[in-house]
Formats: C-alpha cells, sequence, structure tokens
C-alpha cells in the first residue's frame, strides 16, 4: 500500500503584525493554496484546521471555524493542536483520511494572531503549573531557556556569538525575495552583536519575533493528482513522504522549556539519541531516505544558535560541526545543503499553529522550482523540522 | 520575620539545604520536582513516593542570566531591576535542575562544568513575609567574588552581564 500523499497546492498570508482575526489569515492562505491547486473549495472532503490557545474561543475550534468562514461545504473537520508542531498534527490527521481511502481532497490550514509584548502565562495564581513557577519562582523566560543551548554550545564546541550573528546575516538575506515574510532587510552582524543582551549569550537579534500569519495546503490522494493531472508535466505533483510526530522516549535528559529539570538516567543510563535528534529519525525511517538524501532543511529557528543544534538534530552534520558548515557557507542558497532558504523565523516571526505549515509550503515552492530569489538548484528532497512545548515536535520529509 | 519557602515540600531549609525529590516506591526511580501523581518510568505503574533529599553538589550543565526584568508573575527583587544569572545543574542522581545563580554572581563566574552548591536565598516578600528559594552557589575559582559580595542572602548586582555588553 503506498503511504504517499499529493501536495496538490500551498498558499501562506504574509507574516506580520496586522492586527486582523486570525480567521482572516487562514481563510486568504486557503483560499490560495486551492487556487494552487486548481481544486474548487466544493470539492473538499475534510479540513484540518491548527488551533492556538492564545486567542480564546475561536482557536481553541479552528477546523469548523475555517470551514465556516469559507462557506459551508458539508466537509467533515477536525483540529489539531500540537504547540509548534500543530501544522504537522494536522497534515496527519489529512493524510490518515487519505491513506484510508476515506477521502480523496483534504484541506490544512494554520493561523494565528500573536499578543502584543513578551509571551508570559495567563493571569492568575497556579501553583501547580509549571509555565506560571518558573516565571514567579525562577524569572527563567523561553529566552532563557534557549541562550542555555547557545551557551553550551560555546563551551562544548566552541562556538562563538559572531557564529550566532552569521545565521542571522544569512537568513535575513535568504528572506529578502520572500513575499511571505515578515522582515526583509538585510542584517549585518554587527547588527546583531550591537542589539541588547536578552540572555546571555543570545542578543535581541538572535531571537525570534511573534507574528501573525497563516499558511494552507491541499493534500490528495495519489490516484486523485494522478486522475487530474496535478504537478508539473512528467514530474507530478510534490509528494508527502513520511510526517513524524513523535513524542519523547523516557528519560528525557535535555532541559525543555517550561520545565525546571530533566528526568533521571539513573534507571536506565544516558539515551541512546535526544528527543530532537528521534524526531528527524522517525520521519528518515518513515521516508525510507537518510540525511545523505537531503537537499534543503525548513528548520525551527526560534533562536540562531537553536538553527546550529538542529542541522546536527536531522543527521546534516555530526555533533559539535555545525558551526562548520556555517562558516564554509555550506548552508547558504548555494551552498551544499542550503537551511532556512525561506528566511526562517528569523524573517517570519513565529505564528504558532501556522509555522509547520509554513515549513512544508516553502519546501514544496522550494522542490517545484518556484522559490523566487532564493531557489536552491535542483533540490529533489526537503525535511522541515521543530520542537515545541508538552512533549510536541514534528518533521516532515517531501520528495518529487 | 520568619523565612518561608516560596513553594512548599519543594527544599529543605537550614544549614545544609536540599532539594526534596522523590523516589517510586516501586522501580526506584527519581524525580524533581517531587512527583504526586503518576511514575514517569514507562516500565512502571507505581503512584507511591518516598520524599528523597537530592545531593547538594553538582556541575553545571549550562547557564545565562536575564538581563530584561522577566514579566509576571515573576517578582523583582530589587528596585530598579537588577539582572540576575541562572544555572541549569547537573546532580550525581542523574538529572539536570535549573535555577538563579546565587546573588552577587553572574555569567562570567561559571563554565559548563563547574561546580556548584545549593544555598537558600530569599526572592521575595510577600503577605506572609519573607519568601525563599533554592539557588546555586559557584564553588570553585570564585571565593574571591563570595569574600566581596557582602550578605550571604544574596540580593546585590550580578557581577557579569555578558561578555560583549
Ligand atoms: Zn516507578
Amino acid at each position: 500500500m503506498s503511504t504517499e500523499v499529493a501536495i496538490a497546492g500551498v498558499g501562506m498570508h504574509p507574516w506580520g503584525k496586522w492586527g486582523h482575526s486570525f480567521v482572516k489569515y487562514g481563510v486568504a492562505a486557503a483560499r490560495a493554496a486551492l487556487d494552487d491547486a486548481g481544486i474548487p473549495w466544493a470539492d473538499v472532503e475534510l479540513v484540518v484546521g491548527g488551533e492556538t490557545v492564545r486567542n480564546g474561543y475561536g482557536g481553541y475550534v479552528a477546523g469548523s471555524t475555517f470551514a465556516q468562514a469559507l462557506g459551508w461545504n458539508g466537509a467533515r473537520v477536525a483540529t489539531s493542536y500540537a504547540a509548534c508542531a500543530t501544522g504537522a498534527q494536522a497534515l496527519d490527521t489529512a493524510r490518515s483520511r487519505i491513506l484510508a481511502g476515506q477521502c480523496d481532497v483534504a484541506l490544512v490550514v494554520g493561523a494565528d494572531t500573536t499578543p502584543k509584548g513578551f509571551l508570559a502565562p495567563n493571569a492568575g495564581e497556579r501553583w501547580d503549573d509549571p509555565d506560571w513557577l518558573r516565571f514567579r519562582l525562577m524569572g527563567m523566560t523561553n529566552p532563557g531557556y534557549f541562550a542555555l543551548y547557545a551557551r553550551r554550545r560555546m563551551d562544548l564546541y566552541g562556538a562563538t556569538q559572531e557564529d550566532f550573528a552569521q545565521v542571522k546575516v544569512k537568513n535575513a538575506r535568504h528572506g529578502l525575495n520572500n513575499p511571505y515574510a515578515r522582515y526583509r532587510k538585510e542584517v549585518s552582524a554587527a547588527d546583531v552583536l550591537n542589539s541588547a543582551i536578552v540572555s546571555d549569550p543570545l542578543h535581541l537579534l538572535d531571537i525570534c519575533a511573534t507574528s501573525d500569519g497563516g499558511a494552507a495546503v491541499v493534500l490528495t490522494s495519489m490516484d486523485y493528482a494522478r486522475k487530474h493531472g496535478l504537478g508539473q508535466g512528467d514530474a507530478g505533483p510534490v509528494r508527502l513522504r513520511a510526517i513524524s510526530t513523535v513524542t519523547p522516549t523516557f528519560p528525557q535528559a535535555v532541559i525543555d522549556m517550561p520545565l525546571f529539570s530533566t528526568e533521571s538516567t539513573h534507571l536506565t543510563g544516558e539515551p541512546q539519541r535526544t528527543f530532537k535528534e528521534s524526531i528527524a529519525d522517525a520521519a528518515y525511517e518513515e521516508a525510507g531516505l537518510g540525511p545523505e538524501d537531503v537537499d534543503v532543511a525548513e528548520v525551527y529557528d526560534l533562536s540562531t544558535a537553536l538553527e546550529l543544534d538542529w542541522i546536527e538534530d536531522i543527521g546534516l552534520c555530526k555533533r559539535g560541526e555545525a558551526e562548520q558548515l556555517l562558516r564554509a557557507g555550506d548552508t547558504t542558497v548555494g551552498g551544499r545543503i542550503p537551511v532556512n532558504p525561506s528566511g526562517g523565523l528569523a524573517c517570519f516571526g513565529e505564528a504558532v499553529p501556522a509555522q509547520a505549515l509554513a515549513q512544508v509550503c516553502e519546501l514544496t515552492w522550494q522542490l517545484r522550482g518556484q522559490a523566487e530569489g532564493r531557489q536552491v538548484e535542483g533540490a529533489r528532497v526537503g525535511i522541515t523540522a521543530n520542537q515545541g512545548l508538552f512533549g510536541h515536535g514534528s518533521s516532515v520529509i517531501v520528495s518529487v | 520575620m520568619t523565612e518561608t519557602p516560596a513553594i512548599e515540600g519543594w527544599f529543605t531549609t537550614g544549614s545544609e539545604p536540599a532539594l526534596l525529590g522523590s523516589g517510586c516506591t516501586e522501580c526506584g526511580n527519581i524525580a524533581f520536582p517531587p512527583e504526586r501523581d503518576f511514575c514517569r518510568n514507562p516500565a512502571c505503574a507505581g503512584e507511591a513516593f518516598e520524599v528523597r533529599e537530592l545531593s547538594r553538589r553538582g556541575t553545571v550543565w549550562s547557564y545565562t542570566d536575564a538581563q530584561y526584568q522577566p514579566p509576571p508573575p515573576y517578582i523583582a527583587t530589587s528596585d530598579p531591576y537588577e539582572p540576575f544569572a541562572l544555572a541549569a545543574v547537573e546532580l550525581p542522581e542523574g538529572l539536570v535542575v535549573l535555577g538563579q545563580l546565587a546573588g552577587g554572581f553572574g555569567v562570567a563566574d561559571v563554565k559548563v562544568g563547574s561546580p556548584v552548591e545549593l544555598v537558600v536565598e530569599t526572592i521575595y516578600t510577600d503577605e506572609v513575609g519573607p519568601r525563599t528559594m533554592w539557588k546555586w552557589l559557584p564553588t570553585e575559582s570564585s571565593e574571591a567574588r563570595a569574600s566581596d559580595r557582602g550578605d550571604s542572602s544574596g540580593q546585590g548586582p550580578a557581577t557579569s552581564k555578558g561578555e560583549s555588553a
């Protein structure tokens, strides 16, 4: 039995701080994806919405909210929440129903409107909630966790703040020509290093912002794609080869936002791989591919330093060698293995339920040769990776 | 006024304070913060735990600081705000526990692998009185700083604000 489905269409609403309802971004992205696929809304049999938990009632019922906004067409509906992996989990739900033969066309939508200012816990005293307690008892912010990982790279592998700044320089250049990116401006290493330190060793410009945005993907069965002649000529459509949404394996031995501690290794010894490594491993296994097959990657650069961690987590080089790839220009468009050709979170800012879908949109354009101004020439296989709160993470592999 | 822990049952006070972890009575798995409901070990269905004091000494896994005042529910120790440092510390029990560095210490005072020791300091005062929290005190190559940081309740400014600040 085939485990592949076709990516028939992709679409996005530009990221920014627009101040509209998340529904507006989601509908715009959905219409763009349907146009891209050449499939009318009336033919969509399943809508899966990626929900946000910061926007009240409307966010919690994302699937039906998008379906209603597009005009009830009788489609079945589902809603996913998996923190930063929300979009991938929503894709996985759509894929399952298609592969089970229960539908041919599914629309997956994620969109978010972010609050102004710091991301902070909801009001009220919650003495049993680690996300509340970490602020109250330690003043531990999200950048604080990113900074722990960054500092460890410096002490263990000799990374420098200049290296981190160069990740921002690279991604800013990549995003210059991306019409969906929020920030489209060259940034110099000096700009990064002269920006205020938020959590040592990370500067303000090392840390991604939060944004409004929306992204959508139309999936179809391979049969449907063939019958309707989807895709570009002989090449056919971009194919979804793997979606990994694995949870961690005990013991989770890397300190993880928003927790106070890791799980103890004293019963088991050090685990063979980290949670982030296992996310990509599961995707490779499902696709029957390996890191050596990958031409382009979109990874979750919540901080510049985190991009370097991800490059190793998804196996593009050995632990501690990502700075060498960066310094050699390997991860720049035109290099050996470009990373974040979209400009990444550095140029987008995070719109949580849309972000994992935005990664898939970018890879689809890359594999079709439509990523104007940031095209990775000849890309045939792409991988995404992200990790979010509460044991959520995802990796998606696509190929032509 | 009597000082009381900002959270009950997570650490002891006194001259040799320690974190209070939990030990699963079925499989022995150690957890911090103390487990109350379900053992984390997937091979164990244990739901009963004994209190287990964790080692007071460990080594730094990584470290950072907070140059800007964190948003509520954080309560600043001083006005105006003084940055503080944080460390994730590996304990012999095989787990890593976060905490602020003791008052007066900054990121320049530790490296990955530096030894630290658990201390208890006041972090804010509420209607009950002064509230305390565990912190990590660097114990190597910082003797000089320790002696000139004054009051050991430690609410002084961080000594360093990042290497390129
Ligand atoms: Zn147990």
